[in-house]
């Protein structure tokens, strides 16, 4: 897989670069990049990158270091203190906040100034901070519900697309001795998912993103109402049973041995399913039902991205290489099935041949008219997220427990947003 | 009119001795301390007053600092009409249960150690076998309890079925999760125990045990009476590493439960680091005033060692 990607690459490389021969030449030094693309396939992916990039500049030296994925959250940091590196990954949206306000990420404004750039316009929103713009993404990914195929024809169910189908769906298959949805909240993020698409559904992108930027009172009642939402699924017995103990993967065997129907999860999630043995036609997606049908789609697709150090040594490489992995032919490379499989961000790229992709790519670009989400931890201030998804995972178990909640998630904004 | 002879110098033929030389006795004890002091005060005194210094800031960690005088202190604390902190309360009361029940392994491991201490064959080999489970990392602990604990395959539950009673979730269930990773803790911090004692058992003066059979003593009175006093020493450190290791309990609960269900099962220092450095912790002022009340916790043990030891000595001479 990784040598078919890298061969791949270098055909295009050898044909496709032409506008970039001029100034790749006067590339010359070192550039050092932090990766945190650990898991093996967007491993290889990242090393195929790096190597390209090398061979392209005859005259630059790449150094790629790959650390932990989540290792990387708290170590970015220290590594962009001292003695920074060129280029690295991050997250877009608020998730950048800590180091555009501390002055570690290099403003790039000029980059996506550039014409080549309008082919990413769909994220540039997600990549702006205070008017400039901070990083270049490379891949995204849908959110949706994932489900069991298999079972839904079994017990004679279709896709719904409103919420009374959904939970009409749900009861058979409660009554079936069927859990509707798994989940892992044990690591907190998954319960912003469910979060983050009830809330929009209920009240609309604009007040998800006013409440993510702290204008509105978690104890609105418009709030309370997406709770209430929620918590019909809940106290119907939706859900696994102490999900607060499973993470994410220790979730997925439930969706695997068919004692739960389906996964809100991000299309992540699909490689990890089909290797515990889901067939694609066992295993389908669809769009999150409509909730309330005066608001429209507002779809979660996180962007993963690079960002440029503001300490960089190499600032013309650092910024080549970001020209060079938002390129519609790289993007459409390291996205395919074979590499990362998920979304190239470029439209100009094009997108591989896989079911999951196809739909997602159709739902997010024709039925997403609300707006695109980043996700809970991104979209919102990290403290506001991280003491949220305590509370949205203690009302998923304690839905009693909801005044509670909402009053000391009130305090909290009160107390950061002031 | 007599001149009187210039006198020779003597000095000169006596030379100075070198200031270090006349001084030796008096520096020398100090230029041997000089590398620990150094040491002491760069990577422990010196950030003990840093940590406070940054408490009364507003700092991510990244950018400038935010001088914020005592609000960090009076939110974590709840001083004038702020409520006390909740999560601040949740790890404190945790706090207090690990160190409560943390001290469940002294006499566990007094049990242990004098139950294998005889001698038959083999006890080399039960004795390490005992000791196991303080080798392994805490880490390996955290994770073979917590597959012991899943609600529906773990080993507990396939032992409460067998007796009938129904599957319960500990580490998901906030009431009880906390007892869940101390008893996870016990497991290693009971081996420790042991092995103190049973060094201490060899200390034990065999003519005393003698001539207290002699004079009839046996069962629980020559433990009481002969045995544990003699064992006082093995017990002060047996007391003082529990002590500290339920203080520093952190590796367990970030293992296996993350500080949840919602937050139930933190303690001081893993609020502490989940404020600070963590990944959404971008507090590090906050982060500071919780090391600040940990540390100031910690050192009125501290001092009540210190000053039982300092006892001790003055009693020894």
């Amino acid at each position: 897989m990784h040598s078919i990607l890298k061969t791949s690459l270098a055909a295009f490389v050898a044909v496709g670069v032409t506008a970039s021969t001029a100034a790749a030449q006067d590339l010359s030094g070192e550039l050092n990049i932090i990766s945190d693309m650990s898991n093996p396939a967007p491993r290889a992916v990242m090393e195929g990158l790096a190597e390209d990039f090398d061979a392209l500049h005859p005259g630059l030296e790449v150094n790629l270091t790959i650390v932990d994925r989540e290792a990387w959250k708290t170590q970015i940091r220290n590594a962009l203190g001292a003695n920074p590196p060129d280029v690295v990954n991050w997250y877009a949206a608020n998730r950048m906040r800590p180091y555009v306000d501390a002055g570690l990420f290099a403003d790039i404004s000029d980059l996506w100034a550039e014409p080549a750039f309008e082919a990413l316009a769909s994220t540039k929103g997600a990549m702006t901070l205070d008017d400039a713009q901070w990083g270049v993404p490379y891949t995204y990914y849908q959110w949706g519900v994932y489900y069991r195929k298999d079972i839904f024809d079994e017990y004679g169910l279709s896709e719904p697309s409103n919420w009374e189908e959904e939970k009409s769906n749900c009861q058979t298959l409660l009554d079936n001795g069927v859990k509707c949805y798994t989940i892992g909240t044990k690591f907190l993020w998954t319960a912003g998912g469910w979060f983050d698409y009830i809330n929009s559904r209920t009240n609309g992108y604009d007040f998800h993103m006013a409440l993510a930027r702290g204008e509105i009172e978690w104890t609105d009642d418009r709030v309370r109402q997406t709770f209430a939402n929620w918590r019909e699924l809940i106290d119907m017995g939706a859900f696994i049973d102490d999900h607060q103990t499973y993470s994410w993967q220790e979730a997925l065997p439930f969706m695997v041995n068919g004692e739960a129907a389906s996964y809100l999860m991000g299309n992540f999630a699909v490689a990890a399913m089909r290797d515990g043995g889901l067939t694609d036609d066992q295993l389908d997606f669809y769009q999150f039902p409509v909730i309330n049908p005066d608001v429209d789609f507002a779809e979660d697709a996180p962007t993963d991205t690079f960002h440029i150090a503001s300490g960089a040594q190499n600032m013309d490489a650092a910024k080549e290489f970001l020209r060079f992995v938002t390129s519609a032919e790289v993007q459409t490379e390291i996205n395919a099935g074979a590499g990362l499989g998920q979304l190239p961000v470029n439209a100009n790229a094009s997108i591989d041949d896989d079911k999951f992709l196809a739909q997602g790519f159709d739902m997010l670009s024709n039925n997403a008219g609300g707006g695109i989400m980043q996700f809970f931890d991104r979209d919102f201030d990290a403290e506001m997220a991280s003491v949220g998804m305590e509370g949205l995972q203690e009302f998923m178990v304690f839905p009693d427990n909801l005044d509670d909640i909402l009053e000391r998630l009130e305090e909290t904004r009160q107390r950061i947003y002031q | 009119m007599s001149v009187s002879p210039a006198v020779p110098s003597t000095r000169a033929s006596q030379p100075q001795r070198g200031w270090y030389k006349r001084n030796e006795i008096a520096i020398t004890p100090w230029l041997f301390l000089l590398p620990a002091m150094i040491f002491f005060a760069v990577y422990v005194i010196i950030p003990i007053g840093q940590s406070f210094w940054i408490s009364l800031h507003e700092w991510d960690g990244l950018g400038e600092k935010t001088w914020v005088g005592t609000s960090n202190y009076e939110r974590l604390l709840g001083w004038g009409d702020a409520n006390i902190d909740r999560k601040f309360e949740v790890s404190f009361w945790n706090n207090l249960r690990w160190l409560v029940l943390y001290l469940l392994a002294i006499p566990a491991g007094l049990f242990i150690a004098l139950f294998l201490n005889q001698t038959v064959t083999g006890i080399r080999f039960y004795k390490s076998m005992f000791f196991f489970p303080f080798v392994i990392s805490q880490v390996v602990v955290g994770l073979v309890f917590s597959w012991f604990y899943l609600p529906r395959e773990g080993l507990l539950n396939a032992i409460l079925g067998f007796f009938g009673a129904g599957p319960i979730n500990v580490l998901g269930d906030p009431t009880l999760a906390t007892y869940g990773i101390i008893a996870a803790g016990l497991w290693p911090q009971t081996a420790y125990c042991m092995i103190l004692y049973l060094t201490g058992l060899n200390a034990v003066d065999p003519e005393q045990v003698e001539a207290a059979r002699l004079d009839g003593a046996k069962g629980h009175k020559m433990l009481w009476y002969v045995i544990l006093p003699q064992l006082k020493p093995a017990t002060f450190i047996a007391f003082v590493v529990t002590i500290i290791g339920a203080l520093r309990s952190f590796d367990l609960i970030s293992v296996m439960t993350n500080g949840g269900p919602f937050g139930s099962t933190r303690v001081l220092s893993f609020y502490m680091f989940e404020e600070s450095l963590s990944e959404f912790g971008f507090r590090m002022g906050f982060g500071a005033a919780i090391a600040v009340v940990l540390f100031f916790i910690m050192l009125g043990f501290i001092t009540y060692f210190l000053y039982s030891m300092y006892r001790d000595e003055k009693g020894a001479r």
